[in-house]
């Protein structure tokens, strides 16, 4: 009941605040709503358990990432935006498709939610050490050694490639 | 114990703790101004009240009846939103700082810690990445102070709060990488297991502090938590409020005594961070011929006294170094600490690895 | 208990706003946060799905309930590499053709 509770009403919040990131004109409104969102994803993480992954969430994506997007709204000074006509190909054929298929994919989960079982909040089955920093680290340093090595070499070669596109002429 | 003597209790502990760190936060401003004055050969304040003592009522009183001005083309919700962000942030993080083992008034046993909570024999279970959410705190904090220069809707506070934050987002990798070091050693990242893991003492009665394996590691995380907190050596931001304009420029009476908290709070959670993680917390000789009540609040003592050495501390390098150019700034914490953390926890791993 | 399946609609309904945002929107750095918010869906299913696998476990080990949590570490490394490198492209762009409305610069000619 207060796990139900919970989900929807930070649910609620994750999608009011989507919502608020397409309809809001001026871009930095649209940041903060997605920092809110992360926001309360973060804390949906928390309720399925994952804490370690929530305080990451927060950390980087919520206070490192997005602190880069409010950096470049504010350095380039973008006032809000104004209405250009827009493709039309991405308004008649992507809208429905979209539309379709949510709908498709929210028909099949409503329809065959019931043999998928439940989410716990983590009380009594399953390992209590479960999204444990040691067990998140035991599987990145053993199983999923060479991705974590190739993701440093990514963000890396990301470093070098905003220097380098950062420079002013001359 | 039930739900309601729960709740209860959590909210007397949570406005008895938000109370004495107010009332630090005024007083840290007392004793500033006092030592700072000694420092430079003058008194401090000393009409108001005996010594002076009576100055952050004062201050406070002026701080509530000055006219609270919005000027007109600001940017109103954000201009509102961004002190209270960087006030609301850095209460959050006290609510994960131990103070102490267990308390028990009237039958009730309740740990020394807002997100604490005991069980039977008492045994406390804390938040398992306490570490965690004091950086992600801190990391929201730059929030604050990036929002509050671009709503005043003024060249120089924008650029004045884009230096601030790039500063203090730089600052936050070099925190974060030293405190790697203690984790290692201490194998949990939950503050209470970090204090306990500082339990006992080596040779001639040495405590196991961290501080005497990462000195190295105290050293950054000093000086990036000096730069987080917008301090002397490192105040550029602030200090362009006597130049030209800062963040904060814009801002009058109550905003701008939030944002004069949220800085105060800061230092008092780096404070407790620091005597929590390298001096050992609570640990502290126990006096055994105290009635149980005291012997429990001893501790409470003995992690006050650390925390009131890093604030003066603050308040001492405030008085006695000149700050630093934005440029040199910069270059000091991505080329010297960053290399210098990273370094310190090749070494600690190593070092560890071999102790098998 | 909340059935998997109610997070996997939010997961969906996130995902499809999304879309629409990067669809619809005409400046280029909402389109960039419509795709952070993506990658945020996505991430909310792999967090549910690890939950999920930690308690309704098939026998034979072949399945690491953990491995959910590694790769929305994995997404978020991805994705912070990605802002990084776009911001920088688009504070390029703002550079040369002073606006940041997509639909101005859809010409390679100035």
């Amino acid at each position: 009941m207060t796990h139900q509770l919970l989900f929807i009403v930070f649910g609620l919040i994750c999608v009011a605040g989507a919502i608020n990131l397409l309809v809001q004109r001026h871009p930095i409104s649209s940041a903060l709503s997605l920092v809110v969102v992360m926001a309360s994803l973060a804390l949906i993480y928390l309720l399925l358990g994952a804490e370690f992954v929530a305080a990451i969430q927060v950390i980087v994506y919520a206070g490192a990432i997005m602190v880069l997007f409010v950096f470049v709204i504010m350095l380039l000074n973008a006032g809000a935006e104004e209405r250009t006509r827009g493709s039309r190909i991405a308004l008649f054929i992507g809208v429905p498709g979209v539309i379709v298929l949510a709908g498709t994919v929210g028909w099949l989960l409503m329809a065959g939610g019931s043999h998928m079982g439940s989410v716990s909040l983590n009380s009594s089955s399953g390992s209590s050490s479960f999204g444990d920093t040691h067990a998140i680290a035991n599987l990145l340093f053993r199983n999923f050694l060479l991705p974590f090595e190739i993701t440093s070499v990514l963000i890396l070669i990301a470093i070098m490639g905003a220097v380098v596109l950062g420079k002013k002429e001359g | 114990m039930d739900t309601t003597t729960f709740i209860i209790i959590a909210a007397i502990k949570i406005a008895l703790v938000v109370f004495v760190m107010l009332t630090g936060v005024a007083y840290t401003t007392w004793l500033e101004r006092k030592l700072i004055g000694r420092i430079q050969n003058r008194w401090g304040p000393t009409r108001v009240g005996p010594f002076g003592l009576l100055q952050p009522l004062a201050d406070g009183i002026k701080f509530i009846l000055k006219e609270d001005m919005i000027p007109d083309n600001v940017h109103k919700g954000l201009f509102i939103l961004a002190p209270m962000l960087a006030l609301a942030m850095s209460l959050i993080s006290i609510a994960v700082i131990p103070f102490g083992n267990t308390i028990t008034v009237g039958g009730h046993t309740t740990a020394l810690q807002i997100s604490g909570v005991t069980h039977s024999g008492n045994a406390i279970s804390d938040i398992n990445i306490g570490l965690l959410i004091i950086l992600g705190v801190t990391s929201i904090g730059v929030y604050g102070v990036a929002l509050a220069g671009w709503s005043s809707n003024s060249k120089y506070s924008l650029l004045g709060s884009l230096r601030a934050s790039a500063q203090m987002i730089s600052y936050e990798l070099a925190l974060g990488l030293s405190l790697v070091g203690i984790l290692l050693l201490s194998g949990t990242l939950s503050l209470r297991g970090i204090v306990e893991s500082q339990s006992g003492t080596w040779f001639w009665h040495v405590p196991k502090w961290y501080i005497f394996p990462q000195f190295i590691g105290f050293f950054i995380y000093l000086l990036a938590a000096f730069a987080e907190t917008n301090r002397i050596p490192f105040d550029l931001p602030e200090a362009e409020t006597e130049l030209v304009a800062g963040y904060h420029t814009e801002y009058s009476s109550m905003k701008f005594a939030m944002f004069f908290m949220a800085e105060y709070v800061n230092m008092f959670t780096v404070a407790c961070l620091a005597s929590l993680l390298f001096f050992g917390g609570w640990h502290g000789p126990t006096l055994a011929f105290l009635p149980p009540i005291l012997q429990s609040l001893l501790p409470v003592l003995w992690f006050a006294l650390k925390v009131f050495f890093f604030i003066f501390l603050y308040i001492w390098i405030r008085g006695t170094l000149p700050r630093f150019r934005y440029d040199q700034l910069m270059a000091f914490g991505w080329k010297f600490l960053l290399p210098l953390a990273i370094a310190n926890i090749i070494v600690t791993s190593f070092i560890v690895a071999w102790r098998g | 208990m909340v059935p998997l399946s109610w997070y996997l609609i939010l997961s969906a309904i996130l995902f499809c706003l999304g879309v629409f945002g990067f669809l619809l929107k005409r400046n280029i750095i909402t389109i960039f946060m419509s795709i952070e918010l993506m990658l945020n869906a996505v991430n909310l299913s792999f967090v549910a799905f690890a939950n999920y696998w930690n308690t309704h476990a098939p026998a034979g080990g072949k399945i690491i309930p953990l491995s959910g949590h590694a790769f929305v570490f994995f997404v978020m490394v991805v994705a912070a590499a990605e802002a990084a490198v776009g911001l920088a492209i688009i504070i390029s762009v703002f550079r040369t053709r002073e606006t940041l409305n997509v639909d101005r610069v859809n010409l390679l000619k100035l």
